[in-house]
């Protein structure tokens, strides 16, 4: 079975910044990767580009074994209508480093949003679903409430529900705890850390490097828009090959 | 080593919790009172110069030509507000999207049509046939499918609801844009990521969060055309002002009419400023 998510020679550029430098990585089924890598390395652009948010400029994305945002005839790849990328994109979801929750709407609507709208399901099916789904993250009383009202560590809980809400195949998580307060941290990676025991395939980009030992079956280092070293956590944490990871995990830890 | 002795504090303040004293504002009151008193003086201002004719104010408030002459006033402002929004909208959208000709039209719109003066507009309008004796529907260039005489079409009040709202269509692009550029990115990003479809995406995520912006700078505008709608009174279209001007010209009541007219405009603008304030709550939901 092929993996999850299959990334060949990627490369993105803004202008004259060549910000991804020909990304190959492999994410197989039901297993975390985590992203580690210094600021502006270009952690949050691969993620953009796998579930289509940027386009990439040479190379693939495949995720669950379809090319994401694009058709092959011959050599060449034809953009998708619009339409077919949010079909795709309804598959994966994705949690942002600042929540971006939807601030006029209760916590169950912003839950309810995307499976009403854009996977067209029944309501009487979607609302035990958000239901559910906030148990799992623990804010079962919250639903009625405002997003404002909320601290950080329970904004992005919901923020994860409604990821979850889509039932995607995949989950990308972009530095999910570095705008939180430290005590909101752990409370966080536990839904994550649920999430992974449950099974559920995801990248997660982070400088956590205790949830990155515990959870990821693999860890990848990037510097500089490319993928520098790749492989199980203790290898890359307690004893990396590279001269730049060893620089960086002496920062971070 | 022993810590030199923190004094005590006195007995009494350990007991009972210190009572608060409010300053003084001497001046304020000063400044209060001076206003009241200019008040009063402005207030019998009015009421004792037999001048302003009140009972002459009182016959002609709610006189059946001046009551329709305000529903004119209003349908003018309705339908201004509500053509020019529409459009407004699509402008700003249009000025938004990654497609050059298409943000260069509406920016050449918003360029022409805030840069000529309403009444100029209106005149223009007004006297479309002149330019255009007839106007049809075809390919352009090409074979022509209806035909119309632009005086049967185009009469004064269609003239003048086009050109108060195409007029207004500009401003209210650049409040519509203003309030859409107003919403923060992450939350087109999320919209997004959901795969929610576009227009989706712009009624229920953007467009609620953007009005937050767009209402109040509408209000002004709302406002402004209850008032602006008097500039038609060049077009000989009976709405308010234009009324009243009929009404003084006949009985020579002029500062008696001129009151009626503000008074109402009065009225007017008080309703739409309290519509105003409960449409911003409604927005305000979620919010501090
Ligand atoms: N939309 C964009 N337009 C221009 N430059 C961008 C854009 N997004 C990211 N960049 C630039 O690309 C580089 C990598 O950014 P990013 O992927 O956010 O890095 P990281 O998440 O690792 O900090 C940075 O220099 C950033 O400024
Ligand atoms: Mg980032």
């Amino acid at each position: 079975m092929s993996a999850m998510v299959e990334l060949r020679g990627v490369h993105k550029s803004f202008g004259p910044l060549h910000v991804l430098r020909g990304v190959d990585l492999d994410v197989p089924r039901g297993q975390v990767l985590v992203v580690l890598g210094p600021s502006g390395s270009g952690k949050s652009t691969l993620l953009r580009t796998i579930n289509h948010l940027e386009k990439v400029d040479r190379g693939s994305v495949r995720v669950d074994g379809r090319l994401l945002g694009y058709r092959q005839v011959g050599e060449r790849l034809h953009e998708l209508p619009e339409r077919e990328v949010l079909r795709q994109r309804t598959q994966i979801g994705f949690v942002f480093q600042s929540f971006n929750l939807f601030p006029h709407l209760t916590v169950r609507q912003n839950l309810m949003e995307a499976p009403l709208s854009a996977q067209r399901r029944p309501r009487a099916e979607v609302e035990p679903l958000a239901e559910r789904l906030l148990a799992r993250v623990g804010l079962a009383d919250k639903a009625d409430a405002y997003p404002r009202t909320l601290s950080g560590g329970q904004q992005q809980r919901v923020a994860i529900a409604r990821a979850l809400a889509l039932e995607p195949k995949l989950l990308l998580f972009d530095e999910p705890t570095s705008a939180l307060d430290p005590e909101l941290v752990g409370e966080v990676l536990d839904v994550i850390k649920g999430l992974a025991r449950a099974g559920t395939t995801m990248i997660v980009v982070t400088h956590e490097i205790g949830f990155a030992r515990e959870v990821a079956d693999a860890v990848a280092f990037m510097d500089a828009g490319r993928v520098v070293e790749l492989g199980p956590p203790a290898q890359i944490l307690d004893a990396p090959a590279h001269e730049r990871t060893r620089a960086f995990l002496a920062k971070v830890l | 080593m022993t810590l030199p002795e923190v004094e005590a504090p006195a007995r009494q303040e350990a007991r009972r919790p210190l009572e608060v004293v409010t300053a003084r504002h001497p001046l304020r009151w000063l400044a209060a009172a001076g206003v009241l008193v200019v008040l009063a003086m402005a207030a019998s201002a009015l009421i004792t110069n037999p001048a302003w004719e009140w009972e002459v104010v009182g016959q002609y408030l709610f006189a059946p030509s001046v009551v329709r002459s305000v529903l004119l006033t209003l349908e003018l402002t309705a339908l201004g507000i509500g053509l020019g929004f529409a459009l407004g909208t699509v402008l700003a959208l249009m000025r938004l999207s990654p497609n050059r000709l298409l943000s260069s039209v509406a920016f050449g719109y918003v360029w022409l049509f805030r840069s000529v003066p309403l009444i100029l507009q209106l005149l223009f309008w007004y006297n479309l046939a002149l330019l255009y004796p007839r106007l049809s529907v075809g390919v352009p260039f090409g074979p022509e499918f209806f035909d119309f005489g632009t005086m049967d079409l185009v009469g004064p009040l269609t003239a003048a609801v086009l050109g108060l709202a195409l007029h207004q269509a500009a401003y209210a692009a650049e409040i519509v844009r203003g309030g859409l550029l107003s919403v923060d990115a992450g939350q087109r990003e999320a919209a997004a990521a959901l795969g929610l479809p576009p227009g989706r995406r712009l009624l229920r995520i953007i467009l609620p969060q953007a009005m937050r912006t767009i209402v109040p700078n509408a209000g002004n505008e709302i406002i402004g055309l209850v008032k602006g709608t008097s500039v038609v009174y060049i077009m000989a279209l009976p709405e308010l002002f234009y009324q009243v001007q009929v009404i003084y010209n006949r009985n020579g009541r002029v500062m008696a009419l001129l009151l009626v007219a503000a008074l109402w405009y009065l009225a007017l603008t008080t309703v739409l400023s309290i519509a105003q304030h409960y449409v911003e709550r409604h927005y305000g939901k979620g919010r501090a």
